[in-house]
């Protein structure tokens, strides 16, 4: 019987440079270096990555999707961040 | 919460599905849509770690270095869409160990078609064609079902399916257009293969118990009935092209379905393989649980070191 059970970790791929690093999955493994081997046998068998980033997943915050109303609403009625919302005339050009 | 409260949550839920959204692991959901898809996905992770047993068996005995670099590879694939797919089931706060325990104990399922005996190289041919074909039949349709992380896992396993039965059907062209043995014994590994790859695809529709909650959640969107015609109608022209015969006397192309009719499948024997007395059902838990405990001192022994090498980061 293990000891200790692997932790998780959460993994993020580069596809390729100019892209940003984007998540692929989680892995359990011993430590940040096994993680970083374990992904790409998991996650870039085909050369779906040029450079990985684990991060051990309880180092994650993330947001409630109950709180998505206090969170996300204020942005929804801001219209004036949109450049439609401003009336210029037809006759202006490369704006 | 009240009964009312869950009742217009379990509603807005349903709805939400119905428009294509996507439900994310931490979003509110119905307990039984958390244990149905902690019940399919993991039977599914399962089928992927076991479905490497028959296959491993013949990596040493490939005939050639590019069927084993190719079987090597697939195989490997297939321990990666086990991964993928125990990931994914874990966003539903299941925990990897718990997982693995109920495959040892035999407590969840895996798909029935690998406790079936691999005897020739003709059946790595037939694996790949057949199972990995009629797999990626029943894989396709999963890319959009509703519970996010097991429609991404899809997608990635789904890409890497092609090549699995490419790689099958090459086998069984080298072996049809070989010596006369060489045919022959690709002609018996469809024979062996045929009506297991048949019953994989599920229970016929009258005895599915699960089909109508599963389309509503789009974990099916074909039944079973349906899924199995469309991969027999694939796959007989597929065998006729290389002059292997279909183990079935009464398949017949129907003009007017524009499918074809097929004989009686034994579900007796299904259920028996199902129920754990399959040819390799013992065989099977036994080198997967074996697998496990051999390798717990490697597991311990890195966990060991990772926690030695942080304190000594520490101390510095
Ligand atoms: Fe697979
Ligand atoms: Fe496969």
């Amino acid at each position: 019987m293990a000891t200790k059970d692997w932790p998780l970790w959460e993994i993020f791929v580069r596809s390729k440079n100019g892209l940003e690093h984007r998540h692929f999955g989680s892995l359990h493994a011993a430590d940040a270096e096994m993680a970083l081997e374990n992904a790409r046998d998991v996650y870039t068998r085909r050369n779906e990555g040029v450079s990985i980033w684990v991060v051990e997943s309880k180092h994650i915050t993330a947001s409630n999707p109950e709180n998505y109303g206090e969170l996300f609403e204020p942005a929804q009625d801001k219209v004036y961040r949109h450049p439609t919302f401003y009336d210029l005339p037809d006759e202006v050009k490369h704006m | 919460m009240s009964e009312e409260q869950i009742m217009s949550l379990e509603k807005y839920f349903e709805e939400r599905i119905a428009r294509d959204e996507k439900i994310e692991p931490k979003d509110w959901m119905p307990e039984k849509y958390r244990q149905t898809h902690i019940r399919q996905m993991s039977q599914h992770a399962h089928s992927e770690v076991v479905g490497m047993l028959p296959e491993g068996n013949w990596i040493t005995r490939a005939p050639s270095l590019r069927r084993k670099v190719a079987l090597l590879a697939k195989v490997q694939d297939e321990a990666g869409h086990g991964l993928y797919l125990y990931s994914a089931t874990e966003t539903l706060g299941v925990s990897r160990e718990e997982l693995y325990e109920q495959l040892h104990t035999g407590k969840a399922k895996y798909s029935s078609i690998f406790n079936y005996p691999t005897l020739t190289w003709a059946d790595i041919g037939a694996i790949g064609w057949l199972v990995d074909g009629a797999a990626i039949i029943n894989q396709v349709p999963l890319c959009n079902t509703s519970y996010g992380p097991y429609a991404r896992a899809m997608i990635r396993v789904c890409k890497e399916e092609s090549f699995h039965q490419r790689q099958g059907y090459e086998i069984m062209i080298k072996l049809a257009n070989g010596t006369p043995e060489q045919k022959e014994m690709a002609q018996d590994a469809l024979n062996r293969w045929w009506w297991p790859s048949l019953m994989m695809l599920g229970p016929t529709d009258d005895k599915s118990v699960h089909t109508e909650q599963s389309m509503k959640w789009k974990l099916k969107r074909k039944t079973n009935d349906e899924l199995r015609q469309q991969f027999i109608d694939q796959t007989v022209p597929q065998a006729d092209l290389i002059g292997l015969k279909i183990p079935d006397p009464d398949l017949k192309w129907n003009e007017e379905r524009g499918s074809y009719d097929f004989g009686g499948i034994d579900w007796d024997e299904f259920w028996q393989v199902v129920k754990g007395h399959g040819p390799m059902n013992k065989e099977r838990m036994k080198a997967r649980v074996g697998a496990w405990e051999r390798g717990a001192w490697v597991r311990d022994a890195a966990m060991a070191y990772a926690e030695k090498k942080e304190k000594r980061k520490q101390a510095v």
